[in-house]
């Protein structure tokens, strides 16, 4: 009986569908690679007549996740040194959230907790060890820094909705992108609670020489390592060569 | 023109690399430095991860001190006996330094130590070398003879004596190895080559002509340079090839140049360059430990092991 009150309670949340398209689904690094644009557009599928409450449209693309130290300084006796430390136990290297209004009408409080959609909550932190009171700092410390250096983005209101059913919106990767599992995910919301989610994966992979090199690294370090060493000394002696030609002649 | 770096995991201008390059291997050639405390932070700044600075910066290192050990080779300027006694102590010291590192590190606060470490040597070094030969170049402006620097006494009369032609000395072997002791165990954990520690040391404590001191600091250089390669390709494979190539290309050159400039330069004021070289890094070092910095956290990515 239970079941069946919330089949039926769940039923008109699944009345509005999110369709998506992207421009790709895949970014090949290449050697020459200095950036992309992905561009997501999409509809809303429904069965019935247009609900009148408030539509919103949130998206969001996370970069595969690492473990961080993040340390602060103080001053000690005159210096500046490492005081505190805190390790954030996993933060995405890269984020972009975009809306398709200001954020407080797009997502309740609530939503954003279950889902882990704007930043903050997609930066997971058990806690600080003692001593640390203010472990909150470190965390906002990871945001300020990486949105500085253009890895973290926010774009209210970047998303485009027309009619209440066709959306579209981009995002500029940029050119320092770390290789992996590009985790994309489209919320529709009613009112700031979520009624239909869509989940993508856009595959970021180094191919061509950089995949070549990438893995031989990791595979087979000694060859590797050698063979560095081998361009050094043979560049070395290169140019000690084409020098002393020069000199004579 | 952007190069994305394979291991960096960042796209940089290619230009940019050739030029860093170049300036340092015009420093390596003319100082017998291997450029590490210059390039470090300059390829952070251009925003490649640091790991991957120091451990490519060696890798660049091993090119252009091969290219400008070449060049002091046909001059007749490399000590290979006393480059080999240097190396053997600073194999040895290096052995000492990793484990006092990781002993530090165990106790945390080990860059502050570095730092401080790095601040004091440096200053202390960098000060005698600009009073010792701002008086040399005052003594050959006014005309009067080159003094020979003091030697000393108490070196002279140690056992195990050995006869350096290139540098002419007849010494004991004791104290290159302590040198080059010394100098391994500051590489190891500052995570320089140490040059700018051995030039003086060999300088002033060896008495090695200045000429001969760079050749030959540069001979050991190489095989510490590449050793710290190795080292680095095969434990945490933070050593990228692709920045290593562009960086090395502009390096060899540099040295090259560096070189020439370094053979018309006199002694003392080759001398006296080094010395503010070294105070310049002295008090960029001190200063970022004085004043507050812009920004009081900072973010470091934890490898996994």
């Amino acid at each position: 009986m239970a079941a069946l009150i919330a089949t039926v309670l769940a039923l008109p949340l699944a009345a509005e569908e999110v369709v998506l398209g992207l421009s790709r689904n895949s970014i090949a690094i290449d050697t020459t690679f200095d950036g992309s644009e992905i561009l997501l557009f999409g509809a809303i599928k429904r069965e019935e007549a247009i609900p009148p409450s408030e539509l919103g449209i949130v998206v969001a693309i996370a970069g595969p996740s690492q473990p961080l130290d993040v340390r602060r300084k103080e001053r000690r006796f005159g210096i500046w040194v490492n005081v505190d430390a805190v390790e954030v136990d996993s933060a995405p290297s890269f984020y972009a959230v975009a809306t398709s209004g200001p954020w407080s009408q797009v997502l309740s409080q609530v939503e954003d907790l279950r889902h882990k959609i704007s930043i903050p909550r997609a930066i997971r932190s058990v806690g600080a060890p003692g001593g640390v009171v203010d472990a909150q700092s470190f965390t906002d410390a990871v945001i300020r820094i990486r949105e500085q250096s253009g890895a973290y983005l926010i774009r209210e209101g970047a998303v485009e909705l027309r009619e209440q059913t066709l959306f579209q919106t981009s995002i500029d990767l940029p050119a320092n992108l770390t290789e992996g599992d590009y985790v994309t995910r489209i919320f529709l919301t009613r009112n700031g609670s979520v009624v239909s989610k869509y989940e993508t994966i856009i595959d970021v992979r180094k191919v061509g020489l950089e995949r070549w090199l990438f893995e031989l690294s990791r595979e087979n370090a000694v060859l590797y390592g050698l063979m560095s060493l081998a361009i050094a000394i043979g560049a070395g002696w290169g140019a000690s060569a084409v020098f002393r030609l020069l000199r004579q002649g | 023109m952007q190069i994305y770096l394979p291991i960096a995991e960042v796209s940089v201008n290619i230009f940019l690399l050739l030029g860093l390059g170049g300036l340092v291997g015009v420093l390596s050639g003319m100082f017998g430095v291997g450029g590490g405390f210059l390039m470090t932070p300059l390829l952070f700044f251009i925003g490649i991860p640091p790991a991957v600075a120091v451990a490519t910066g060696a890798n660049q290192i091993v090119a252009s001190s091969f290219s400008a050990v070449l060049a002091h080779f046909r001059r007749r300027a490399v000590d290979l006996r006393m480059g080999t006694v240097l190396l053997i102590g600073g194999l040895i010291g290096a052995g000492f330094g990793v484990m006092l590192f990781n002993y530090l590190k165990a106790l945390g606060q080990v860059d502050l130590l570095v730092t401080l470490f790095y601040v004091v040597f440096l200053g202390i070094i960098g000060a005698l070398m600009f009073v010792e030969s701002l008086r040399a170049i005052r003594r050959t402006r006014r005309g009067g003879p080159v003094a020979k620097r003091k030697k000393h006494t108490w070196i002279q009369k140690l056992p195990l004596k050995m006869r350096f032609r290139t540098s002419g000395l007849y010494i004991s072997v004791i104290p290159p190895v302590l040198v080059g002791m010394a100098v391994g165990v500051l590489a190891a954990i500052m995570g320089v080559g140490g040059g700018f520690i051995m030039v003086p040391a060999m300088i002033y404590l060896l008495g090695m002509p200045t000429k001969v001191v760079v050749g030959t600091s540069l001979f050991q250089i190489i095989f510490v340079a590449a050793f710290t390669t190795m080292l680095h390709a095969t434990t945490s494979h933070i050593v990228d090839v692709v920045l290593a190539l562009f960086l090395l290309v502009g390096g060899v050159v540099g040295a090259q140049f560096g070189t020439q400039i370094g053979a018309r330069m006199k002694a003392e004021q080759l001398r006296i360059l080094l010395a503010i070289l070294v105070l310049a890094v002295c008090a960029k070092l001190g200063l970022d430990l004085l004043l507050k910095p812009g920004e009081v956290f900072s973010i470091s990515e934890i490898l996994p092991s």
